[in-house]
Parts: structure tokens; C-alpha cells; sequence
């Protein structure tokens, strides 16, 4: 059962991480990030954010309630963010080979094994977290016992992951009649979800298509993975519907994007913000809470132009966490506002996008 | 909200099973939170032996009772504008309910700090909280709350069998129970009803699984939810009983997040400002949910929780009770982040119950849904075997893990999955073991599968390790892998050696191993945000999960680490928490740096701000030596801790650890029954006769020589008390076989009771060899009382200037004999200026924190400057000047412990103690009764009151009650007794005497007693059945009962003597001598 076989991860700087090999036990690369999340990996794998990414988990332990089936409702997979995993590899300290809840359909090994995703369990992540912490995310390659490690790897900094993570046509879900478009770079199903369960129907449009053509009543723009700056042509197409007026919210990357859009500067963190603790507070208000969040990139606050304003605040390191027009409906979060665990005080906000339509 | 320059804090008194150590650390965090602040500080709480009521933390303490008469006076006397009512448990939210219905609150114009009273009785009341959480349309457990036996059986039946029923207002489960029929029903509703008037029916839910959320919430309505647990045992064994893990394991995201998003919507709809703990049920086949309660006040789990997350919940609460908000604090473990965050853990934390039931005669030892667990431990790891494997050596019951123990014996282990007892977790190992599968532990226990499959790998690799006869040919991997579930060096010596060698030789031999091959732990911090942010935090554990330290090590001698006590359990509590404590703040201020390692959640020695670095872990030799060859300190401190870290003592000196003070060949000296024995035979000081013995012909000629009664001290047992003393021939035999017999590999000791001797507590430091400071105390009980649960005054009242003076002079030679340098403590016996020596620990004693504070010399203080080889000069107050008494009472927690029979002997029974000071022994006595939940009776008192002897004794007594308006009833002997001695009485028939009115079971249970007498004939515990039920009836409805003639003339006479109104409130410092 316990497979023994030795894998490494090996980061740029030299550092070498051991530990034994589950799921696909295949060489892997890309940048090495880590997440403090301490439950939820089949959504986790599951981000189009973590495109291109090695992922860490802080917490250590996983596998423990295996993973439940790929059924679908509405058109989208009902317990997962995507159709596919989407980090490169997962690193953790203690997998559970023995999983156990009512809604799993296989281990957390079979799923990596059949989406040809290599784990290395038995790391000491929290050493590899410090590294991470300390150096910023690196590349990192993981190599099986036997390997070679001589093989090239890409940086999905200097990609565009989002044209990777996006879909490649127009797809409607629902039917009613406030219409919204969700420009897809890389969308979480829980965002379609969220549009949906407000009653909205989505037109959900690859990353570059000239949604502007299009009838809808409000836009949405979603998450994606790496730098938004290769969206070029996804920020023309916001700035154009931006001089329409229709209602603008922006999700993650989405933020990032509007923000770009309405002429600020994006710049790349240190190491992101991965996890479900993240506080914020809204801008001049008492009133913070906590977030989920998986970015690697934030608006300069510093940037915004006169007739926009900070929405919400990084509590721990003072970022920008979301912004606002002054006057238009258009506004954003860079953490996500329709993951499970969210307070009431964000969704009221983002209940305000819903009556604008 | 005016401005707050002076608050008022409930404690909450003595430790009981239920209520206990946890809350000296949340009102310790939250009285410092104002000292933050600049707010004056008055405490109320009895219990002399906690942290929270000493020097430098609270600016007031009253050692009073917390109930509202003591706290009206109080607040009369000090007039604070604000009062705290969430860090003294229960009983401070109960007090502060009360003040705010009867209005005084309003009266003296005292703003509730945090939570209102309102929210409170929300969150209390089963009916209010229920439609509390209608109105937002959370699910609840169904229940009727009713208040008489005939509504509770209809309840029942319109719910179906089997329904849980509790007593509202009462304390983790007092007086609840699960009915499966009618009859049972009946039984234990008419219990409850004597804890409360009102008592509840619901549903069963048993065999769900029961989550628990921490949340915090500010005025400005931010709310976070702190921590999540999981209790290992499904609902069913109350969460005090189970084993509980932290952060959930077995719960997807999904699950985590609508069980975090219900409880921030309860929390916000109730109004809780402060902290409150969110309980559910938890379906095991879908998302079905019932939330069980709401505390809206800091818990047992509050307190678990910050150890468990290093969140400081009891600091942060109290800040948030005077309007901060929560984006307005900082974390106090990164100290730049804010306080506004949830933690992320890279560790699991694994809390195990510490039972002590072998303690008590009768009790039953099934785990339910009413709490007897007497304290806890909590482990750290970085996989769930690592933790729970430690956790099960931390309890303390000679476990070393899940496997590699002393087999246990279990008839049928099908039933001992289904009802579990104290013992569960080792059922579970030893079925295993037997061939159960998961599957099939899984149907009897409803434990989640998820931690079966994980302790099954343990058998696994207790198997594959059994494979070895020699370390040298067991794999490296697999040692390794071994290590990283948790094994210990003495499991691993085991299963591989399997009992051929010396048990002492395997830790040797495969801690020589571990260090050859490089096998060692490393040292993780615990700093809440999972390594995102830096964090300087002294918050550490050690885990073999892990390939760096997080900490660099400079090797420069500078540091001194102190022991601490481990698990609270019976006659080990938080007195030594207090000697931990005091210990380090000595060594700090001498300007060492002091270090911690401890693994008791409930304690304020565990708090990382109290010392230099902690390290939550074991107190095994393993481990202790892994941070020594880490720390590589200046010495180690073993005698502030209680028994763990003095019966280290020795090994450690063995692997040339430098031991602080007494040295560790004294102290073993002392502790081996024969040489200390010779030793004070060579000193010509007197001692008890006393024998070891092999056979039962021996013990006879022993007996025959010394005269019944003996103590007997068998050297293993199998169930039940650990020491009797036995009266006849026949009791002797009767203990012996339950003793598993005399024989060579098992023999006993025997020593002579002396009956009718006075017990006195000698507790001093020295410094080698040469006493400077000491305390002399004086048991009220006569002894053949333990003495953790005698009533003790200090200074002594009644004994003779001569007995004194040559208790001195003994003690002055065996400290000189010993070449004590450090804390002590001697157990005299006194007869009529007879003095024998029955004990003698070379170690601070569960007295030390209460005779330093009636003296106001700081013992610990003292010894630990004389341990760490700083100047000390020898106080020159003499106990006897002071113009006051202190008395120590004992609680006990009898009421939780169904079937025991609450009589007390030899081995210790109590749970807590408390400690006051009063202008005379009377009032002493009166405040300290008082304080362990007694109550000044109204009218009518039963007495059957033992012996001759005894009844002579309490004649005096009973004269006094008649005096003062009291009704005496009486059984047949004491009855007559007191007749004969022209004193009214009315006599009252025992269950045997059927047919005879009025039958005294009945009075009891239609409240017609106020208080009860009942002094067993003899010592032993095999008592005659009548005793027995009017005793257990009496703490079944909650009736005072005293068992003790000498205890129970002196309340008597106290609280004839001295009106309620009389009674002094005085604070601490105005006891001036």
C-alpha cells in the first residue's frame, strides 16, 4: 500500500525538499507556491488560478476525505472548481491512504494518478514554506527516485496562463432575463455558481472575445492564473464596455484586470496570498473580514487614478484587496467573494452588483 | 459605555470535574488585559492556589465565595464600574445571572462588560435559545422543556426513545443522562429536577459526529471563527469525555464552511461580544446539522483552543468587552499582523480526557453524555499518529502509546466497543489486535473511519517491529517511519526486545540508535499563521514530521528549565501550575532565561508570554532529554511539579543532566520507603511501624504485633482503591484478594494506623541542609482523612507549643540529613506530644501556594533562588505572629461521579480546594465551606452519626444546633444517643427498616433536609448499605453532607457562631500581621 519510492523537489536556488512519491509518479515542474489553507483540496487542485503552479500545503495532512465524484449540475462539475486539476504537482507532509466520507468516489492517489499529477508526501512543508517566504515563489522541479533532473522549467510568469486557463468558446447557463458575461481567465465554477444562484443568466466568454457585441445587462470578470499584463486585449475590452456604463465586478484577477483597465499598475508579490484566512477590512469602514484568496499579483493602491478609490484592504500587509469607481457601477475584489465561507458583510456588497443590473 | 477605571472579576472557584484549571488562565489573560489598560482590578475567587490570585495580577483579591450574597458585598465595598462575567465558567455566569435578575447590577450601576446578560440568558435557556435560532432559521436538537416528571414522559414519547435529558443552568452536563425507556427516564428526571427546576428532553442523536466552532466577535459586529475541533467520539460521550482533534479532520471544505457560516450568523444574532463556543451535531451520511449549544463565555474548548491556535482568546475577549475592535488589536504571536484573522495550523492538536475513576468506590466507569474526566493533556504533532500517540503518554496512566502496553483485560470486547468506559481507546487497540477490522470497530463505536484506518497503521507498525529481535536489524526506514507515528524509544525497545532485557536498557539502546543514524526530532513554533507571516514566537513542540528547527540554539548556558506538573488529576492540580509558574517568573527575574515543558492545556504555566520558551510536550525522559541536548541549559528544575518531574529526578541525574537544588540521589532517598526508613531510625526519629510482606502468615504476625487498624498498601491492583485501612481480620482478607493477593513478585505494606492522631503539614525550604523558611499547618480531620482532602488551618490552632517545637526539630534534622537545598514538605502525626513521621516529599507540596499566601512569603520564590544557587536571606516573620487564619477546604465533585460512594479515606477524593482567611478559625472555616459549595442550613438537619466515639464527639455540636433553632433528625442508634442526652431529636428510618415512617430516603428526596450528617462506622470502604444510599442520595439532590465528625462539628459551630452578615469581607491585603 505505502509506496517508499523517493521523489525530490528541487528549487532554482539549489535546495532540494525529499520526501516519497504518491499519485502520478512522474517528473513535474513550475512555480513552487504554497497555500495555508488547512481543507479543501479538490477545490483547491481544481483552481484554474493554480495554472503552472507546485503546490505546497502548509497544512499537513491530506487525503483525508478522498474526493467526491466529477458529477455535474447546471453544466459544471458540482464539487470542483474545474473539469480538470490544474496545479503541476502537490507537496505535502502526511497523506491519508485511507480516506473516509459518504461523498468520496476515489482516493485523493487515484484522482492524481488518473489526471497524471505527481504528490510528494513526507516533506517538511513548513521549512519549505519559510524558504518560500523568505526567497519569494521559485521554480521547482520534482524528481522521482532515478530521474533525471536536467529538463527545462516553465514559468507561468512569463506565459499567458490565462489564455491556457480559459475556455475556447461561448457557453450560456440558465436562462433569465438580466444576462451577465463572465469573461473567463481561467473561472472558478463557483463563480458561474454564485451568478446562477442570483438568479442571473451567464454568458461565459473565452478571455479575449469582443463580449461588447454582445446584449448583456452586467459583466463580470473572473479569476485566472499568472500576470495579468499579457491580457491585453481582455483589458481593451473592459475599458470599451467601462465607456458603456452597464455594471462592472471584478473577481481575483478580475480585479487586477479592471484595475489595469481603468489605467492603475499590477504588480507581483512577494509570495501571493494563498488561503482561507486572509482579513480584510473595507476601506474606511470598521468593518473586516475574512477571506479566501489565491493571488500572486495586486494592484498598486498608489496607481489608481483620481475618480477611483480602495474598496477593501489587506489587514495583514495593507494591500489592495478591491477597488471602486467613484461614481460608476464599477467595482472589484481581488479575494473571492463566493467561496463557501463568506462573511455576510462581502456578500452584501456584492449583492449591491445584482440590483444594479 | 462610561469610562471603566475599575472592574470587577468573577473566578470560579474551586476546581471541579467540569470547571476547572482553564478558568485560572482566562481570568489570568483577562485581568492582565486591563492591567494593559490601566483598569484597577478586583478578583473574587476562593481558590487559593491559582495563578489569577496572586501578587501582581489582580489589584484586589477576596478569597470569598463567588455566589451573590459575597458579591454584592463586595461590590458595595470596592464600587467598580464595570464587571466581567465570562472567565470564571459557569459558576461566574450563573452569579452574574442572578445579580442581573434581582436586579443589584442596576442597583450599583455596574456596566456588564462584554456579552450582555441578555444574550446570556439567550444562550441558557433552552426555550429562548431555541427560538433564538428559529428566527434565523438554524436547526436546533429538538427539545421540550418541561418542569415536571408527568410533561418529561410525554415529551419523551412524542419524540421516541432513546431521548437525552439535562438540567438546564447546570455545569457540562450535571444531571443529564440518555433514557432508552420509561423507567429510566423516571429515574434520572427526578435527579435533574433537584439541579434545576426546569429540565429538558430532546432527541438523541447518538452516534453523530460533534464539531465545535471558537468564534469571536467585536462591537462592531466583525465576527471570526478562531478554531475548529472534531471530537474523536461521536455524540453521545460528552465533549469533556472525548477525545477531540484539532482542526477537523474528517469534513470537506463544503461541510467546514456552513457549519463557520451558521455559527458567525448565530453569534451576530445572539450578540455576543467577547468570545462563545458554537456546538454541532453532525451528520455521518449527509450535511444535516443541529447546533447543541452556545457558551457564551470562555470554555474548557476556549481555552484548548488558544493553546491549540496560540490565538489568545481570553486576552482578546476581555479587550473586546471595552469596545475595541478587533482590526484594533494586534496578534500577540507576530506582533504586527492584526487580531482580526483566523489561524492557519500546520500541526493537528489531539485532546485527551484524564480520568481518575480507580479513585472512587462504586463509581460507575462508562463515558456518557455527563462529564468525569478530571483534567486533560493536548498534543502536537505533524500527523494524527504523532499526536495521539504522544497524547496517550501525556495522560499519565503508564500508557507509552496506542500499542506496546501492559495488556489490558477486556471480557467482551463487542460490548466494551459499544458502551465505552475510560478505557476506550485501548479497547480499540487491543480489538485490533484481536482481529477486528475497521468496518467492524467503526459499526460498534461510530468513531469515523478516518482515524480507525490511522490507528490501524499503528498496529501495522507495531507488527512489522515485533518482525526484529534487535534494533540493529530493523530497517532504518522503518524507524524512522515508526518515529514519525509517534513511537516512542521505549514502544519501539519493546515491541523489538519484547521484555528479554531490562526496560530501562531500551531506552538506551534505541536512543543510542536514533542518535547514531541521525533519527531526531526537530522543533516547530506554533505561530498562527502557518509560516506566512514571521513570527518571534517561544511557542514550540518537537516532531520527527519535519527536517530543520525553526529555532537556532546558542549554546551558552543561560537558560534553566522547570518541569511542569503535567494533566490535572486527583492530588495533582493547579497548585503546582502556581509553583511552575512562580518558579519561572525567580528565575526571569534573576536573569536567567526560563523554559517550560508542559503539556496541560488548562494552565497559565503553558502560556508562552509566561517564560522564555515553552515547549507544549512530553514530560517522558525521551523526550525532556531531546530538549536538553537541545537547550543545553544551566539545569534543570524537577521539584515545583508535583510527582511527573520529581520521579524523573533520578534518570536524569543517571544521564548527567545537572539537576537544580535537593540532589536527585536525596530525593530518592526520600522516596525509597526502606532507606528513608532506616534513615529515620538512624536519626532516632519516630515513624509508624511498618512492613513489607510476601505472604499472608507474615501480615498476620504483623498485625498480631502491631494491633488492628493497619494501612494497607498493596503493590499492584487490580480495581479499585490503592490503600485501605482495615479494621478486622476479615476486612484485611477481603482487600488483600482484591488486591490480587501477597505474594513475592506483589508485596504489601503494611504500617499501623494510629487512630485519634492529630495530622500536621510541615512545608519549608532549606538550603543545604539548613531550614530558612517553614509553615506549619494542622489538619481538622483526625487522620486516617488524606491529605489532599483534609480541611487545613494555618497557622495551627490547637496544638501544643511542645508538638511545635519538636516538629521543627525533626524536620531541622532530616533536612540536614538529606542536604536539602530546594522545596519540602513533612506529614507529622501527633498524639499527645507523640510525634511520627508518615511522609516526607523533597518537592513543593500542594500546600505550598496557600501557607505562602496566608504568610505572605512566597516559598517557591524562595526555594527556587536557593535551587538556582541565588543569594537568599532567611525571612525572619514567624508563622505564629500572624493575627488571622487561613483555612484550605477540599471540593469534591461527587455529584458528577454516579454511584461513588462520596465517603472519604486514605486515598484522595477531591477534585479542588479553596483557601480563606478569616479573623478566627470560625470565620475561616465558614468562608472556606461556603466556598466548596456548602450551604448555611435552614432548618432541618439529619445526623446518624457512626460509632460511640463519633457520636460522642458531635454530642457538643448537636447541643449547639438545638441552641440555635435547628430540627435534629436522627437514625435509630443516634437517635437514641441523643435522647439519652437530653437533646430533641426526631428519629427517621433507614431503607432496611420498611414499613417505619417517615422513611429518610424519602425526606431527602422531598428536600425536607437541609443538611446532612452521616459519619460512616468505620474506616473501611466496604460500608453497610444504608450509609451508602443516604450519602449517594444526598449528593444526588444536592444536599450539603459533611462525613466527618471533627469537619462537621467545626462548621457547626462556625456557622452557629457567625451570622452570614458578620462574616468579614475583607480583601487579601488588609490581612496585615
Amino acid at each position: 500500500m505505502q509506496s517508499t519510492k523517493k521523489v525530490k523537489l528541487i528549487l532554482e536556488n539549489g535546495l532540494e525538499f525529499e520526501g516519497y512519491s504518491f499519485g502520478y509518479d512522474q517528473p513535474a515542474n513550475g512555480e513552487v507556491v504554497f497555500s495555508t489553507a488547512m481543507v479543501g483540496y479538490p477545490e483547491t487542485l481544481t483552481d484554474p488560478s493554480y495554472s503552472g503552479q507546485i503546490l505546497v500545503s502548509t497544512y499537513p495532512i491530506l487525503g483525508n476525505y478522498g474526493v467526491p465524484s466529477d458529477e455535474k449540475e447546471n453544466g459544471i462539475e458540482k464539487f470542483f472548481e474545474s473539469g480538470k486539476i490544474h496545479v503541476k504537482a502537490l507537496v505535502i507532509t502526511d497523506y491519508s491512504f485511507n480516506y473516509s466520507h459518504w461523498n468520496a468516489a476515489k482516493s485523493l492517489d487515484e484522482w492524481l494518478k488518473e489526471e497524471k499529477v505527481p504528490g510528494i508526501y513526507g516533506v517538511d512543508t513548513r521549512e519549505l514554506t519559510k524558504t518560500l517566504r523568505e526567497n519569494g515563489s521559485m521554480l521547482g522541479r520534482i524528481v522521482p527516485e532515478g530521474a533525471s533532473a536536467d529538463f527545462p522549467v516553465e514559468n507561468p510568469n512569463e506565459e499567458n496562463m490565462v489564455a491556457k486557463a480559459s475556455c475556447s468558446e461561448v457557453t450560456r447557463y440558465g436562462n433569465a432575463d438580466k444576462k451577465v458575461v463572465l469573461v473567463d481567465c481561467g473561472t472558478r465554477n463557483s463563480i458561474i455558481r454564485w451568478l446562477l444562484d442570483n438568479g442571473v443568466e451567464v454568458i461565459r466568454v473565452p478571455w479575449n472575445y469582443n463580449f461588447n457585441e454582445l446584449e448583456y445587462d452586467g459583466l463580470c470578470i473572473s479569476n485566472g492564473p499568472g500576470d495579468p499584463n499579457f491580457c491585453t486585449e481582455t483589458i481593451k475590452n473592459i475599458s470599451a464596455a467601462m465607456e458603456k456604463g452597464k455594471p462592472v465586478c471584478g473577481v481575483c484577477m478580475g480585479n487586477q484586470l479592471l484595475a489595469l483597465a481603468a489605467g492603475a499598475k499590477v504588480f507581483k508579490l512577494k509570495y501571493g496570498h494563498r488561503g482561507h484566512n486572509q482579513p480584510v477590512r473595507m476601506a474606511n469602514t470598521t468593518s473586516c473580514f475574512i477571506t479566501s484568496q489565491n493571488h500572486g499579483y495586486a494592484v498598486d493602491m498608489e496607481s489608481l487614478p483620481s475618480d477611483w478609490e480602495p474598496l477593501f484592504v489587506n489587514m495583514n500587509d495593507n494591500t489592495c484587496e478591491g477597488i471602486r469607481h467613484k461614481s460608476k457601477p464599477f467595482f472589484s475584489a481581488q479575494f473571492n467573494p463566493q467561496a463557501a465561507g463568506v462573511s455576510p458583510v462581502t456578500n452584501q456588497i456584492f449583492d449591491e452588483f445584482f440590483k444594479m443590473l | 459605555m462610561g469610562k471603566i477605571s475599575k472592574v470587577l472579576l468573577l473566578g470560579s472557584g474551586a476546581l471541579k470535574i467540569g470547571e476547572a484549571g482553564e478558568f485560572d488562565y482566562s481570568g489570568s489573560q483577562a485581568l492582565k488585559a486591563m492591567r494593559e489598560e490601566g483598569i484597577e482590578t478586583v478578583l473574587i475567587n476562593p481558590n487559593i492556589a491559582t495563578v489569577q490570585t496572586s501578587e501582581g495580577i489582580a489589584d484586589k483579591i477576596y478569597f470569598l465565595p463567588v455566589t451573590p450574597y459575597f458579591v454584592e458585598e463586595v461590590i458595595k465595598k470596592e464600587q467598580p464600574q464595570g464587571i466581567l462575567l465570562a472567565f470564571g465558567g459557569q459558576t461566574a455566569l450563573n452569579c452574574g445571572v442572578e445579580l442581573y435578575k434581582s436586579g443589584i447590577l442596576e442597583k450599583y450601576d455596574l456596566q456588564v462588560l462584554g456579552t450582555p446578560v441578555q444574550a446570556i440568558m439567550d444562550t441558557e435557556d433552552r426555550d429562548l435559545f431555541i427560538r433564538k435560532l428559529d428566527e434565523i432559521d438554524v436547526k436546533t436538537i429538538k427539545s421540550h422543556a418541561v418542569e415536571n416528571i408527568e410533561d418529561a414522559l410525554q415529551a419523551a414519547e412524542d419524540l421516541g426513545y432513546p431521548v437525552i435529558i439535562r438540567a438546564a443552568y447546570a455545569l457540562g452536563g450535571l444531571g443529564s443522562g440518555f433514557c432508552n425507556n420509561r423507567e429510566e427516564l423516571i429515574k434520572l428526571a427526578e435527579k435533574s429536577f433537584t439541579f434545576s427546576p426546569q429540565v429538558l428532553v430532546e432527541k438523541s442523536l447518538k452516534g453523530w459526529k460533534e464539531i465545535e466552532f471558537e468564534v469571536v466577535r467585536d462591537k462592531y459586529d466583525n465576527c471570526i471563527t478562531v478554531c475548529n475541533m472534531e471530537n474523536f467520539d461521536p455524540l453521545g460521550i460528552h465533549t469533556g469525555e472525548s477525545i477531540v482533534v484539532a482542526p477537523c479532520q474528517t469534513l470537506t471544505d463544503h461541510e467546514i464552511n456552513k457549519l463557520r457560516s451558521i455559527a458567525i450568523r448565530i453569534v451576530k444574532h445572539i450578540g455576543i461580544v467577547g468570545e462563545c463556543n458554537v456546538q454541532y451535531a453532525f451528520d455521518l451520511i449527509s450535511e444535516d446539522y443541529r447546533v447543541i449549544e452556545v457558551n457564551a463565555r470562555l470554555s474548557r474548548s476556549s481555552a484548548l483552543a488558544s493553546k491549540a491556535t496560540g490565538y489568545p482568546l481570553a486576552f482578546v475577549a476581555a479587550k473586546l468587552g471595552l469596545g475595541y475592535g478587533l482590526f484594533e488589536l494586534k496578534n500577540s504571536v507576530t506582533r504586527n499582523t492584526p487580531a482580526m484573522f483566523e489561524p492557519a495550523l500546520d500541526y493537528v492538536v489531539c485532546k485527551i480526557p484524564r480520568w481518575d475513576l480507580s479513585k472512587f468506590q462504586g463509581v460507575s466507569r462508562e463515558i456518557g453524555s455527563s462529564m468525569k474526566s478530571v483534567g486533560e493533556v493536548m498534543a502536537i504533532g505533524r500527523t494524527f499518529e504523532e499526536t495521539i500517540q504522544k497524547g496517550l503518554r501525556m495522560i499519565g496512566q503508564g500508557a507509552h502509546g496506542f500499542t506496546a502496553n501492559r495488556d489490558i483485560k477486556v471480557d467482551d470486547i463487542d460490548k466494551a466497543l459499544r458502551e465505552p468506559t475510560d478505557n476506550r481507546i485501548f479497547v480499540i487497540s487491543k480489538a485490533f489486535k484481536a482481529g477486528y477490522t475497521v468496518d467492524q470497530i467503526h459499526d460498534l463505536t461510530k468513531i469515523d473511519k478516518w482515524f480507525l484506518h490511522k490507528l490501524y497503521g499503528l498496529i501495522l507498525t507495531d507488527k512489522e517491529l515485533s518482525g526484529y529481535e534487535k534494533i540493529d536489524d530493523v530497517p532504518y526506514e522503518l524507524v524512522k517511519k515508526a518515529k514519525r507515528q509517534g513511537f516512542s524509544d521505549f514502544q519501539i525497545g519493546r515491541l523489538v526486545y519484547k521484555d528479554t532485557i531490562d526496560t530501562d536498557l531500551y531506552l538506551k539502546i534505541v536512543r543510542d540508535y536514533r542518535i547514531k543514524y541521525n533519527i531526531l526530532p526537530v522543533v516547530k513554533q506554533i505561530d498562527t499563521l502557518a509560516a506566512e507571516y514571521p513570527a518571534m514566537t517561544n511557542y514550540l513542540y518537537l516532531t520527527y514530521n519535519g527536517t530543520k528547527h525553526d529555532i537556532d540554539y546558542t549554546d551558552d548556558k543561560k537558560s534553566i528549565i522547570v518541569l511542569g506538573s503535567g494533566a490535572y488529576r486527583i492530588g495533582s492540580s493547579v497548585e503546582f501550575d502556581w509553583c511552575s509558574v512562580n518558579a519561572l517568573k525567580t528565575i526571569q527575574n534573576c536573569g536567567w532565561r526560563g523554559v517550560m515543558i508542559n503539556y496541560n492545556p488548562e494552565t497559565v504555566s503553558t502560556d508562552y508570554d509566561m517564560c522564555d520558551r515553552l515547549y507544549f510536550d512530553e514530560l517522558t525522559f525521551e523526550r525532556v532529554m531531546d530538549i536538553y541536548d537541545l537547550e543545553k541549559p544551566h539545569g534543570v528544575v524537577v521539584s515545583v511539579g508535583g510527582q511527573i518531574p520529581n520521579n524523573l529526578a533520578l534518570k536524569l541525574d543517571n544521564a548527567n543532566v545537572p539537576i537544580m537544588g535537593t540532589s536527585a540521589e536525596s530525593i530518592d532517598n526520600a522516596e525509597d520507603r526502606h532507606r528513608f526508613s532506616s534513615m529515620l531510625d538512624r536519626l532516632g526519629i519516630d515513624q509508624p511501624r511498618w512492613k513489607e510482606l510476601s505472604t499472608m502468615s507474615d501480615v498476620y504476625d504483623f498485625v498480631d504485633n502491631v494491633g488492628f487498624p493497619v494501612l494497607v498498601r498493596p503493590s499492584y491492583v487490580l480495581s479499585g482503591a490503592a490503600m485501605n485501612v482495615c479494621s478486622n481480620k476479615t476486612e484485611l482478607e477481603q482487600f488483600l484478594q482484591l488486591a490480587a493477593n501477597v505474594s513475592k513478585k506483589h508485596p504489601v505494606v503494611v504500617s499501623e494506623f494510629i487512630q485519634g492522631a492529630k495530622e500536621i503539614e510541615f512545608d519549608a525550604v532549606a538550603k543545604n541542609g539548613e531550614v530558612l523558611a517553614y509553615a506549619i499547618s494542622e489538619h481538622i480531620e483526625f487522620a486516617g482523612v488524606h491529605s489532599g482532602d483534609a480541611t487545613i488551618q494555618f497557622p495551627p490552632q490547637k496544638i501544643y507549643l511542645e508538638t511545635a517545637r519538636r516538629i521543627k526539630k525533626i524536620a531541622r534534622k532530616i533536612a540536614e540529613a538529606l542536604k536539602i537545598s530546594g522545596p519540602f514538605n513533612i506529614q507529622f502525626l501527633a498524639k499527645d506530644n507523640d510525634i511520627k513521621v508518615i511522609e516526607c516529599n523533597l518537592r513543593a507540596s500542594r500546600s505550598f501556594p496557600f501557607v505562602s499566601k496566608v504568610l505572605r512569603i512566597n516559598l517557591i520564590e524562595l526555594a527556587t533562588k536557593v535551587m538556582i544557587g541565588e543569594p537568599v536571606e532567611a525571612p525572619n516573620k514567624s508563622a505564629f505572629d500572624l493575627d488571622y487564619v487561613g483555612v484550605k477546604a477540599s471540593q469534591f465533585s461527587f455529584s458528577r461521579l454516579q454511584k461513588a460512594d462520596p465517603v472519604l479515606g486514605v486515598d484522595m477524593a477531591s477534585t479542588g480546594e479553596v483557601g480563606c482567611i478569616g479573623d478566627d478559625s470560625n470565620e475561616a472555616i465558614l468562608k472556606s465551606m461556603l466556598s466548596v459549595g456548602y450551604k448555611i442550613p435552614k432548618k432541618n438537619i439529619l445526623m446518624s452519626t457512626g460509632s460511640a466515639k463519633q457520636k460522642a464527639e458531635l454530642l457538643s455540636a448537636a447541643k449547639t444546633l438545638t441552641k440555635n433553632g435547628y430540627n435534629i433528625y436522627a437514625t435509630g442508634g443516634s437517635f437514641r444517643y441523643l435522647v439519652e442526652n437530653n437533646i430533641p431529636a426526631t428519629q427517621v428510618y433507614w431503607p432496611s427498616e420498611q414499613g417505619m415512617e417517615p422513611q429518610v430516603m424519602d425526606m431527602l428526596q422531598n428536600g425536607k433536609i437541609d443538611m446532612v450528617v452521616n459519619i460512616p462506622k468505620n474506616l473501611t470502604q466496604v460500608e453497610l448499605e444504608n450509609g451508602y444510599k443516604v450519602r449517594r442520595a444526598s449528593v444526588d439532590f444536592n444536599i450539603p453532607l459533611i462525613t466527618n465528625a471533627r469537619l462537621a462539628s467545626a462548621f457547626i459551630n462556625a456557622f452557629c457562631n457567625i451570622p452570614l452578615e458578620k462574616i468579614q469581607i475583607k480583601s487579601w491585603d488588609e490581612y496585615n500581621s
